[in-house]
């Protein structure tokens, strides 16, 4: 005989007694274990949740940045493409060229053709495609019509910059390119012969009807021009493409190439296809600005979810904080009682045993392992009760969590790993006083009233 | 001498009332005697059997059990002195319900410090004494009176004590265990034991070597029993 053969023998002896100290104590450990886990699910929820948004978020947010770089290469492109099709649109003309001449009466005043080497041999970046020409209104005598001569050499390569395929061919010598009015007056075919100031040209291309000044015009090359109207080495105007800039291009332009030419000046060729360049440009600002409020959107989005599961997390902090206490004393308090009634039920046989000799310190120990095992059983049951509680309310499952997710906790391995010893310490205190009164009783009393 | 009480009283007091149980009571037993003490209920009988048992301290007068004063001990001292010095036995049995009867007449063997398998080999003994071997794992519940009371017998017996204190052992068991426990009692104390029996039984005098009338507490008269012959 033991004393914990003596526990077990009583246990089993008042069974409902046991099972509700053991239902007592797995209730408060269920509560405490249930607590820890269904918090450590909320984390961990929380912070997968957090994530899935954060990816989601940030999805949004590259494709739409995507979406932008797209809609900002296109628009380059397209703003190249504008350019390209506008033409020249950037005239750089001698300091004296009168403006009011110059659309009156075309180009009047002349500069040396070393500039547009000098223009070349620079670093500008604010124009590209330099085109030195000179341009006259003159009469085609053998024809009797007035038209705009131009004469071209072909344009100049910047130095600094690759080389890029030119926005208009050189007019080789002895060709003529033709407008659209006057080869359809003249009924000039591709490879026709035409005499102009007494000199033969061939007819190289012929343009399509532009319904601009272009359509009374015809390009030589600049040599011949240059002969023809007595201004050897000299040229009227240097014709460019601007860059494709955003902002005040022209001021940029300007500044750039007074440095460089400081006896010239630039006009810009404004047109319709300038105004949608600008259009696009503002387009993508607006698309800039509007990815920019997705990012603002998305954290703040990010920021709503995060509070909410704070919230959420601090509720049940909260609720578990008043419940776990409660659940616990309520344990304590039961265990006390019943361990206090098993004391009056054993009245008797406590008596005996203090009268065969049993000393209290026997008689503290036979009521401390009964507490001890119920403390065990409700402990070990208690977990599994309190994880699963916490594993389903805490919608661990249906989350995907995986278990070692959940045990990355230390809090939560240390309160599983605590939890029979603490069911232990509890049920001992609580039966402390209840085995204390039992070791005090007088066997004289008991075997009297017996 | 194996148990000497001089002028032992006990008085019992509460509000409204004085109770002298015990009053002036001396009383020696020696080895191999048996002792018969007869009265009305409310004569004191229990009262001197548990002051001579170390179980309720006298008032006044000393106890002296092998020579040994039980209540100068401390209360766990006299729990192991009572343990391995005297043996009870009672009219209800007061037997450990949820132990078997192996289990009950082996735990005196606990509170004595003896090895467990020198305490289950005097419980097997025992129970085969007693003519308990078929009943030795039954609970209490399933046994007859006669049985229980000598499984109470065995478990008196089991640190084997030099006294034993009976009270009314006999009081709820028919005639032919009665006689039997009777018969026991007798032969532990010719074996150099010593027996004081508390009872109602006049059968339990004649196994005596002594009766003695208790009357308010005080010992009236005291005469030879036909044990003694």
């Amino acid at each position: 005989m033991t004393v914990w053969k003596l526990a077990l023998r009583e246990i089993r002896h008042r069974k409902f007694s046991f099972l509700m100290g053991v239902i007592s104590v797995t209730t408060a450990v269920a509560c405490l274990v249930g607590a820890q886990t269904l918090l450590r699910a909320d984390r961990v929820i929380t912070e997968q949740l957090l994530t899935e948004k954060q990816s989601e978020i940030e999805h949004a947010v590259a494709a739409k940045e995507e979406a932008v770089k797209q809609a900002g290469v296109e628009l380059e492109d397209a703003m190249r493409k504008h350019m390209k099709g506008l033409g020249f649109n950037v005239l750089i003309l001698p300091i004296e060229q009168s403006r009011s001449e110059l659309l009156l009466k075309g180009m009047t005043a002349s500069m040396p053709e070393s500039y547009v080497d000098k223009l070349a041999s620079s670093k500008i970046v604010s124009v590209n495609h330099l085109l030195p020409s000179v341009s006259r209104r003159v009469q085609w005598p053998e024809h009797d019509r007035e038209v705009i001569l131009i004469g071209t050499r072909g344009e100049v390569p910047i130095l600094h910059r690759g080389l890029k395929k030119p926005l208009l061919e050189e007019v080789a010598e002895g060709k003529i390119v033709v407008g659209y009015e006057i080869h359809k007056d003249l009924k000039l075919k591709v490879g026709d012969k035409v005499t102009f100031k007494e000199r033969k040209f061939t007819v190289s291309v012929l343009h399509p009807e532009r319904g601009s000044t272009d359509d009374v015009t015809i390009w030589i090359n600049l040599g011949q021009a240059q002969e023809i109207l007595g201004m050897q080495n000299l040229i009227n105007a240097i014709l460019a493409l601007e860059c494709g800039c955003t902002g005040d291009r022209i001021s940029v332009i300007r500044e750039e190439i007074s440095a460089i030419l400081p006896g010239t000046q630039v006009v810009e060729k404004y047109s319709e296809a300038l105004a949608r360049a600008e259009a696009r440009e503002k387009a993508k600002e607006s698309a800039e600005s509007s990815l920019a409020r997705e990012q603002e959107s998305g954290e703040a989005l990010l920021q709503q979810e995060k509070q909410a599961r704070n919230q959420l997390e601090q509720q049940h902090a909260g609720f578990a904080s008043v419940l776990v206490p409660l659940v616990l004393i309520g344990s304590v308090v039961t265990i006390f009682l019943l361990a206090l009634m098993n004391t009056r039920q054993r009245t008797e046989e406590i008596g005996i045993l203090r009268a065969i000799g049993f000393k209290s310190k026997q008689i503290i120990l036979v009521f401390l392992s009964k507490a001890m095992l119920i403390g065990i059983a409700g402990g070990l049951a208690g977990i599994a009760l309190g994880f699963w509680f916490g594993w389903s309310l805490g919608g661990v499952a249906s989350n995907g969590i995986d278990w070692e997710k959940l045990f990355e906790a230390d809090s939560l391995k240390f309160t599983i790993a605590m939890a029979p010893v603490l069911a232990v310490v509890l049920t001992g205190i609580a039966s402390w006083l209840p085995a204390l009164i039992a070791a005090r009783q007088d066997p004289a009393l008991v075997l009297q009233s017996g | 001498m194996l148990l000497q009480l001089d002028s032992v009283s006990k008085t019992y007091k509460d509000a409204h009332s004085t109770v002298h149980a015990v009053e002036d009571v001396s009383l020696q037993i020696s080895e191999g005697e048996f002792v018969a003490v007869q009265g009305p209920s409310g004569c004191g009988k229990s009262t001197l059997l548990l002051t001579a048992g170390g179980l309720l301290k006298p008032d006044a007068g000393s106890v002296k059990v092998n020579d040994q004063d039980p209540y100068a001990m401390t209360p766990d001292a006299r729990a192991e002195f009572r343990a391995q010095s005297i043996g009870f036995v009672f009219q209800q049995f007061h037997l450990v319900p949820y132990l078997s009867v192996l289990e009950n007449v082996m735990a005196p063997g606990m509170a004595a410090k003896s090895s467990i398998s020198e305490i289950r080999e005097r419980a097997l003994h025992l129970t085969e004494r007693f003519g308990l071997v078929d009943r030795r794992h039954h609970v209490p519940a399933k046994l007859s009176s006669g049985e229980r009371q000598r499984a109470a017998m065995a478990r008196a017996l089991l640190n084997q004590p030099k006294l034993l204190l009976a009270d009314e052992p006999t009081g709820n068991l028919d005639h032919q265990n009665a006689e039997t426990v009777l018969n026991d009692l007798s032969e532990f104390a010719a074996n150099n034991g010593a027996v004081l029996l508390v009872t109602h039984d006049e059968r339990a005098v004649a196994h005596a070597q002594r009766g003695i009338i208790l009357q308010d507490g005080k010992i009236a008269t005291t005469s030879i029993g036909s044990g003694a012959e």
